[in-house]
């Protein structure tokens, strides 16, 4: 055996020692599975053994799930339902085995048990957890798009009762200890010390070695079916708030379908109902889409590398931020957050301390909600030194500029603060929208000068692009890629370009929109067709939010510096300048695209039908949310072939993470095999008829995408 | 094809759908016993003519289960020939078993038949059947069971009758109610209903809120609003109506149908079944059917279902004298009367469920025999009665007397 060892004691007790060194972290795979089963049969024909101790050796940790490079090439390779069943129920038949061996199995649980690790812990007949705070246990795999598919749906219902299972299924949470052992997830806590020795007591107590749901007359806790007391909340309300807030993921809907159904019956029939649901869901494209934008967040943070250059010149220790205004405050917490010591720098001390405060003001919230200790706290707030005094800046090893965004302003301070860098020292300008090729020219050194997008605010959101001005060096990017992975966000390389990558795609969303509010189509039904399929923000409402005013200034600026026609933004212009005429700026003047009662209450202008009169034919809500996902989409594909972005990834990672793109389609690119590449060409096809020339080209585009002829359809 | 001629009909009262209801300690096989045993008393009923007995009951479990229509005409004291049989078409139950009666009539399968419906809901609340359209996920979102009320309200919405409109709408059927009450109309059809002692436990309907004024109304609160937010329902109807940007909720406990306990019973035969039986028919029924319409909104069926029956029978909606038109909600009333350009006055002239209750089953019934004394008693002709139900149907059916 290659993962598990087996050793036996005096009083008949087997340990089965799970241990895969040569990974990080235990994880299920064919040969594990294999080697479980070995030891099942041993334990079943040594009648010298009254029951074993499941455990791992590693200090990572139990088991987390399954190893996810080894299925993502299934998913995509395209499987049917029914291969995918099939794929999972030999893993869920061996769980059951081990369940109803006969003899009694106790997990000892030395560490964190996730996903098909938490599911071979619920098949055995204790377990006990390891009281450590790093030693959390749950089912995430609906964040992956699919659900426990070897029993965790069957067995942590009859567990904990339905009403308590559900949230944690749905959600993917994880939890530590001490809810564990409240929820009932486990039924004892152990030091660490203690483990081992509470598992053998339990089993040399001989206790039962049948799962309450093997007993007859079992009742799932809380009732099952149509007519439990809990139906209308957890089933009916249930199904309607998944329907309202996650149509488009086939996941949390199958996982409540599979409780439902599978609780009524016996747990062998629940397994083969759960199984059937696992198949629908890995032979689907969503979850193949989630599981390859989670590796590629991990590779893109792990990533420290740029063309020859691997980061190890700069270790950033000292950093320095010039503004302490939303975003810069933002980045020095996050960055203390990360250990370093920070200079936050602004005009006047009262500006600068207002940056501290920003900063107190979010970790106090932290301390409140228990996720900081008090004194960690103030330790990271410690290593915030906000200033006016440029000179302080002098020695950073990394100075990020996030001052008004005006090239003079701009310029000004860089010019005057990168002389102070150390000598390896970096400078990055956080501008959403200047050219990083011509303000590095502002600094003594352009090939130590990038940009590094944030975005807002800073403490949520993931993303940073990485933007890539003609003079800066390799070495300047992979250590600017080396930093951004230390603060724990996730980099995205980006070529210098008008709008970048995320901002220039984010434009072609807002913009499509206001095109089809001028073609007459009703405000409502763009709105709502973006929220069916999952844009955390309407595009008219999210207009609003950044404002038609800035729109207008994008669009003159563009004009101003004679960009090409593609970058004008002629769709949108004539919509954003009626609007500004009439002073309807968005949420920050009360009145935009929708109207912004006294209570934060709002509704889309009446007045809208006036200026665009809404059209006799109104199209399928479909079709209006194929434009703009679409459009996105081409934009993206346009950005890969200029070479303003590398790779497909990138495009996928920026728009999910960076500008609200769902999820489920995988990404800007990735929505095209999603959908079906003719199905996107078709619709392509017909909005370039109708809508505009910005929908030509797609085919030509499509030729260079790998993977954009995948098989795959939406359901 | 012989006629199917309605001879006569009675119901009990309708009791509060609460436990301090008159009508809450007698269970629903007596209400249905009740009506059975009025029915037969008055018409001096040869029960042996009877072939079978058809009863509408949308929550049949509990003491509503099993087969309440042969139960009660056992206890009834009907001869034991005459069998029962119980149908669920959500709230068309009641019109559904008189519809199936007066088929079977006309296809010559019997001679005479009973149909009715019952419920009690206080006693057996409305879901307890807990059936797959609300509780298995699959089917619930599949077929897009979202609770009526949010439908009502949507309807309200799209077609603009804003909170004043429902309520006004909701007064009138009171104070129709109220008047039909005073003046007598009812009493030739209610059957009070007695205790073992004989004592009367409710002689009239007992939901009427008579001198409800337009102020009482606007002061309840939107009854769906909340679970609208709630539980993202509001959400899930717009993905259905995504040309709507939100709901506005003006339906109430006040301009809603009321939860209530009663039973109905309407004697339909062949024109030889009367003359064996000495009974003058009052009506024949010319036309019925049934539709399917949009689940979501559920409640839009009554005009689509009216031009189906209405073209069947070869009749246009101006053949028709009265209406009743289920008020499950005001807006689906208004709506209905808007489709066809009705008068206010030749529908729902006695008031409605707003004002009197629905009892689930029973009411399909219940409403061909307020149109059939409405008609004789205005010497009038022609009747139509519709009911919206569950899951996005409808039914309908035109009367006329003889």
């Amino acid at each position: 055996m290659t993962t598990l060892h087996i050793t036996t004691d005096a009083d008949g007790i087997a340990t089965f020692l799970i241990d895969m060194p040569e990974r990080g972290q235990n994880v299920l795979t064919p040969a594990f599975h294999a080697d479980l089963a070995r030891a099942i049969d041993r334990l079943c024909a040594d009648d010298g053994l009254i029951g074993a101790i499941l455990t791992s050796a590693r200090p990572s940790g139990f088991m987390a799930g399954a190893d996810l490079r080894e299925i993502l090439p299934l998913m995509e390779a395209g499987l049917t339902p029914a291969a995918a069943a099939a794929w999972v129920r030999p893993g869920s038949a061996l769980f059951r085995r081990l369940e109803s061996c006969g003899k009694p199995v106790v997990a000892a649980l030395n560490g964190l048990a996730l996903g098909g690790g938490f599911e071979l812990a619920l098949a055995c007949h204790r377990r006990i957890l390891v009281d450590r705070p790093d030693a959390i246990v749950g089912l995430p795999e609906v964040t992956l798009g699919l659900l426990p598919g070897a029993g965790g749906t069957q067995r942590l219902p009859r567990l904990i009762g339905i009403e308590k299972a559900l949230p944690l299924l749905l959600e993917g949470r994880s939890v530590g200890p001490a809810e564990a052992l409240r929820l009932g997830l486990v039924d004892a806590l152990a030091a660490p010390e203690a483990l081992l020795d509470a598992a053998r007591d339990w089993l040399r107590a001989r206790p039962p070695a049948r799962a309450p749901w093997d007993e007859k007359g079992f009742r799932v806790p809380g009732g099952a079916g149509p007519l439990a007391p809990h139906a209308p909340r957890t089933f009916q309300a249930g199904t309607a708030r998944l329907k309202a807030t996650r149509s488009c993921y086939p996941a949390p809907r199958a996982i409540l379908s599979a409780v439902y159904e599978g609780t009524q019956v016996p747990i062998d029939t629940g397994l083969r109902i759960e199984s059937a649901y696992f198949g629908h869901l890995m032979a689907g494209p969503v979850a193949a889409n989630l599981v390859r934008s989670f590796l590629r967040r991990g590779e893109a943070r792990r990533r420290a590398a740029f063309g020859t250059a691997r980061a190890s010149g700069l270790a950033v220790r000292r950093l320095g931020v010039l503004g302490a205004g939303m975003m810069g405050a933002g980045l020095a917490n996050v960055a203390a957050g990360a250990g370093l010591d920070v200079t936050l720098l602004d005009r006047t001390a009262e500006a600068a301390g207002k940056g501290l405060a920003h900063a107190r003001g979010q970790r106090e919230r932290d301390v409140a909600r228990g996720l900081l200790p008090a004194g960690k706290a103030e330790a990271l707030l410690g290593r915030i030194h906000p200033t006016d005094r440029t000179a302080d800046l002098a020695g950073a090893d990394l100075i990020i500029e996030a001052v008004f965004e005006n090239r003079a302003v701009k310029t000004e301070i860089i010019a005057a603060t990168a002389p102070l860098l150390a000598d390896s020292g970096l400078f990055a300008s956080n501008t959403s929208t200047l050219p990083i090729s011509s303000l590095a020219t502002a600094a003594p050194r352009p090939e130590r000068f990038i940009g590094l997008h944030f975005f807002s605010p800073v403490e949520r959101m993931p993303l940073v692009e990485v933007i890539v001005g003609r003079a800066t060096a390799d070495q300047s990017v992979a250590d600017a890629l080396a930093f951004v992975s230390r603060l724990g966000k996730v980099p995205i390389v980006v070529h210098d370009s008008p709008g970048f990558y995320t901002s220039r795609v984010f434009c072609t969303y807002i913009d499509e929109a206001m095109a089809m509010l001028a073609e007459g189509v009703a405000p409502a039904l763009i709105e709502n067709a973006a929220r069916m399929l999952g844009f955390p923000a309407p595009p008219l409402a999210v207009t609003d939010e950044v404002s038609l005013d800035l729109q207008q200034l994008v669009i003159d600026q563009a004009r101003a510096d004679g960009l090409d026609a593609r970058f004008l933004r002629g769709a949108a212009a004539p919509v954003v300048a009626r609007m500004v005429a009439l002073g309807r700026l968005g949420r920050k003047s009360g009145a935009g695209f929708y109207d912004y009662a006294a209570d934060g209450s709002k509704r889309l202008w009446p007045g809208l039908a006036e200026l665009w009169p809404v059209a006799a034919h109104q199209p399928a809500v479909e079709e209006v949310g194929r434009r703009l996902l679409f459009i996105q989409a081409l934009e993206s594909a346009r950005c890969l072939a200029e070479g303003v972005i590398d790779d497909a990834a990138t495009a996928d990672l920026g728009s999910v993470l960076g500008i609200g793109f769902p999820a489920w389609t995988g990404g800007a690119l990735s929505v095209i095999p999603t959908v079906g590449r003719d199905v996107f060409l078709a619709a392509c096809a017909r909005f370039a008829a109708t809508a505009g020339a910005r929908f030509e080209g797609a085919p030509a585009l499509l030729a260079d995408i790998p993977g954009s002829a995948g098989p795959r359809r939406a359901a | 094809m012989a006629e199917a001629l309605i001879y006569d009909h009675v119901r009990t009262p309708r009791g509060r759908g609460r436990t301090d209801g008159a009508l809450h300690g007698v269970a629903p096989i007596q209400l249905t016993t009740r009506v059975l045993e009025a029915l037969r008393d008055r018409n001096g009923l040869d029960t042996g003519l009877v072939d079978d007995v058809v009863l509408g009951v949308v929550s049949p479990v509990g003491e509503q289960g099993c087969n309440m229509a042969r139960i009660a005409a056992l206890q009834a004291g009907y001869a034991e020939t005459v069998t029962g049989l119980q149908i669920n078409r959500f709230c068309a139950s009641g019109l559904e078993a008189v519809n199936l009666a007066g088929a079977r009539v006309k296809a010559g399968e019997a001679e005479a038949m009973i149909a009715g419906g019952t419920e009690s809901m206080s006693r057996v609340p409305i879901f307890s059947d807990g059936g797959a359209c609300y509780s298995d996920p699959r089917s619930n979102w599949d077929t897009w069971y979202i609770p009526q009320g949010i439908g009502a309200d949507l309807i309200a919405t799209m077609d603009g009758y804003d909170r004043e409109t429902v309520d006004r709408y909701a007064l009138e059927s009171q104070n129709r109610a109220a008047r039909a009450w005073d003046e007598g109309w009812f009493e030739r059809s209610v059957v009070p209903v007695r205790d073992s002692l004989g004592e009367t436990l409710l002689a009239r309907d007992e939901h009427l809120r008579p001198g409800t004024s337009l102020a009482d109304l606007a002061r309840l609160k939107p009854a769906f609003a909340d679970m609208g937010a709630r539980d993202g329902l509001d959400a899930v109807m717009l993905q259905r109506y995504p040309e709507v940007e939100r709901i506005s909720h003006v339906h109430t406990g006040g301009n809603s149908s009321g939860i209530v306990d009663g039973a109905a019973a309407i004697l339909i035969g062949t024109p030889d079944f009367g003359a064996a039986s000495g009974l003058k028919p009052r009506a024949r029924i010319r036309a019925a059917g049934n539709i399917g319409s949009e689940p979501a909104i559920m409640l839009t069926g009554p005009a689509p279902v009216t031009g189906k029956v209405l073209a069947r029978a070869g009749m246009t909606i101006d053949d028709i004298d009265l209406f009743e038109v289920n008020e499950a909600f005001a807006a689906v009333v208004l709506r209905y009367m808007r489709a066809f350009d009705l008068p206010p006055d030749r529908v729902n002239v006695a008031g409605g469920a707003i004002a009197m209750g629905h009892p689930l089953g029973a009411t399909g019934a219940i409403l061909i025999g307020t149109l059939l004394d409405e008609l004789e008693r205005r010497d009038l002709s022609t009747g139509l009665v519709t009911l919206c139900a569950a899951a996005g149907m409808a039914i309908a059916m035109v009367i006329e007397r003889v």
